[in-house]
């Protein structure tokens, strides 16, 4: 019972971490129908930046936070711009190839540049672990979870609420009458774009923090996990994604529990194939139906 | 009001629409009406910026639409109500209202503008915190035509408001039509339904295979032998 609500604790920190990128594949998806393969390095930008505000102009931890997450929605902005925009009337399948290509620019760019080295991430906020009975968790944790939750709340406003979210749902199902009412898609997808990649800038900065280490790869295979996600909750749901996220994480940290830590991975798409299996369109995907 | 001279689009390799001219005069309501596929959505998708003509002059109060894009368009005063509705499902009634006035800036008028449409379509007000999915066809037509007036248009181009739709609410919209025109909003309409389109129209225009093939005022077209033939089903 003890190692069951302690793993629980330690899964819904990393699956918060996780439902934070997933928002960004699902929006983008939502919005363009791509998968943006970048995104998990957009997660390893956010990282780096944290890194270096902190270290190298030793901001605090809200700021470096922040300061990624604009950084990140600037990059999501300008990676649209330059490689999927001029693709977005060509097939779908030129602008996933494109995507993975922006990731493996990112990917060996930074290692290039940064050398492909593991850093250490500064240990800004110092750890105390708190005991609730026989359960731990530690602030570190805690922060994590209240940041991804707080994110999630206030892009839920965003979507509902602002006009521009509402702007945003209109293009998702029906770019052609979003025009016709004057909306503009280039600047709703770049706002899509930007939202999705605030997110993942957060979550690099939060994962710097709960795992010590960085490095240029480290987008990999969560950016993976979170499609996985985002694909298990319905490809396109927001509240989905953030499920989503939070199944894997509790998955992951379940299995390593039990001690298949060697097969956490192949557990996570293991489940993603059942899901398939039983809902096609994920948890809270919807089979699109057309009244004429 | 909008003059369209010599408008030829073309549909990848097909040629939609042929040379079309027509015009439309401040406080009409002009008809375009025609078959299926003779280019009547086409030529409305055109003046909205969504496709672009291959030559040809698109002018709307003495400036050019050629290049301008379609948010610039109805900003300009130029709504349309798209064949088949294409209102927003999984958005709210109110909310899909409130993106008819995206581009409005002036929200002090935001709730007359909410009233007048809610005065066309009493529907719409008690349906206003449902999915816009959930409402019937015929409802979903009205919030479609009620989108379009939220942007405050000048010229609406109205794209077969009847279609699917049952006789009694194809009644009611063209009703509405007529009060949205009697308001001051100059209306393009197209409708395969040439003759409730005709009753209404001031003048028409008869399009086929991407031609204008005949034109006149709408009583004109209602009693001419060859309409009557080709779109009435034979004599009245």
């Amino acid at each position: 019972m003890q190692t069951i609500g302690q793993q629980l604790i330690n899964g819904l920190s990393l699956g918060s971490i996780y439902a934070l990128l997933a928002l960004g594949y699902t929006m983008v998806y939502g919005i363009i129908k791509l998968i943006n393969f970048a995104h998990g390095d957009i997660y390893m930008l956010g990282a780096f930046w944290g890194y270096y505000v902190i270290n190298v102009l030793h901001f605090s931890f809200i700021a470096a936070m922040l300061s990624a997450m604009l950084f990140c929605a600037l990059v999501g902005v300008i990676i649209e711009y330059c490689a999927y925009r001029p693709l977005r009337h060509s097939p779908r399948i030129t602008a996933l190839i494109t995507a993975i290509g922006v990731s493996f620019l990112l990917e060996n760019g930074m290692s290039y540049l940064f050398t492909a080295n593991t850093r250490s991430f500064p240990q800004v906020i110092k750890t105390v672990t708190y005991h609730l009975g026989s359960l731990q968790i530690s602030n570190v944790q805690l922060l994590i979870l209240g940041t991804a939750c707080g994110l999630m709340l206030l892009l839920e406003l965003i979507i509902k609420k602002t006009t521009m979210g509402k702007a945003m749902r209109a293009v998702a199902v029906d770019p052609t009458a979003a025009q016709l009412v004057g909306i503009n898609l280039n600047h709703t997808i770049s706002f899509t774009f930007a939202l999705g990649s605030a997110m993942a800038g957060a979550a690099g900065v939060l994962i710097g923090l709960y795992y010590n280490s960085i490095d240029p790869l480290m987008g990999m295979t969560p950016g993976i996990k979170a499609f996985v996600a985002a694909v298990i909750g319905g490809i396109g749901s927001v509240p989905g994604a953030s499920l989503g996220g939070f199944i894997i994480g509790i998955l992951e940290t379940a299995v390593q529990a039990i001690g298949l830590s060697a097969y956490k991975d192949a557990v996570v798409y293991l489940v993603l194939i059942v899901i398939l299996l039983v809902m096609p369109a994920g948890i809270f995907g919807k089979n699109v139906k057309e009244k004429v | 009001m909008l003059t369209v001279k010599d408008l030829v689009v073309n549909y990848g390799a097909i040629q939609a629409v042929k040379k079309v001219s027509f015009d439309i005069h401040t406080g009409e309501i002009v008809t375009l009406i025609g078959a299926n596929g003779a280019g009547k959505s086409t030529i409305l998708k055109t003046i909205s910026g969504i496709l672009r003509p291959t030559s040809g002059q698109i002018t709307y109060q003495q400036q050019s639409l050629q290049k301008v894009a379609a948010p610039k368009i109805v900003h300009a005063g130029i709504s349309q109500v798209p064949e088949g509705r294409h209102i927003f499902p999984g958005l709210s009634v109110q909310e899909n209202l409130q993106l008819g006035a995206f581009l409005r800036r002036d929200r002090a008028n935001l709730a007359q503008s909410y009233q007048d449409v809610y005065n066309y379509f009493p529907v719409l007000k008690q349906r206003r915190h449902q999915d816009a999915a959930t409402l019937s066809g015929g409802e979903q037509q009205m919030l479609a035509m009620g989108r379009a007036l939220m942007a405050k248009p000048k010229l609406m181009l109205l794209d077969e408001p009847s279609m699917g739709l049952a006789p009694i609410f194809i009644q009611e919209i063209f009703t509405i039509i007529q009060a949205i025109n009697a308001a001051g909003t100059t209306v393009l309409l197209i409708e395969q339904n040439a003759k409730q389109a005709l009753s209404i129209a001031n003048r028409g225009y008869v399009l086929a295979s991407g031609h204008i093939k005949l034109s006149g005022t709408g009583a004109e077209l209602l009693a001419n032998p060859a309409v009557q033939e080709a779109y009435l089903g034979g004599k009245l």
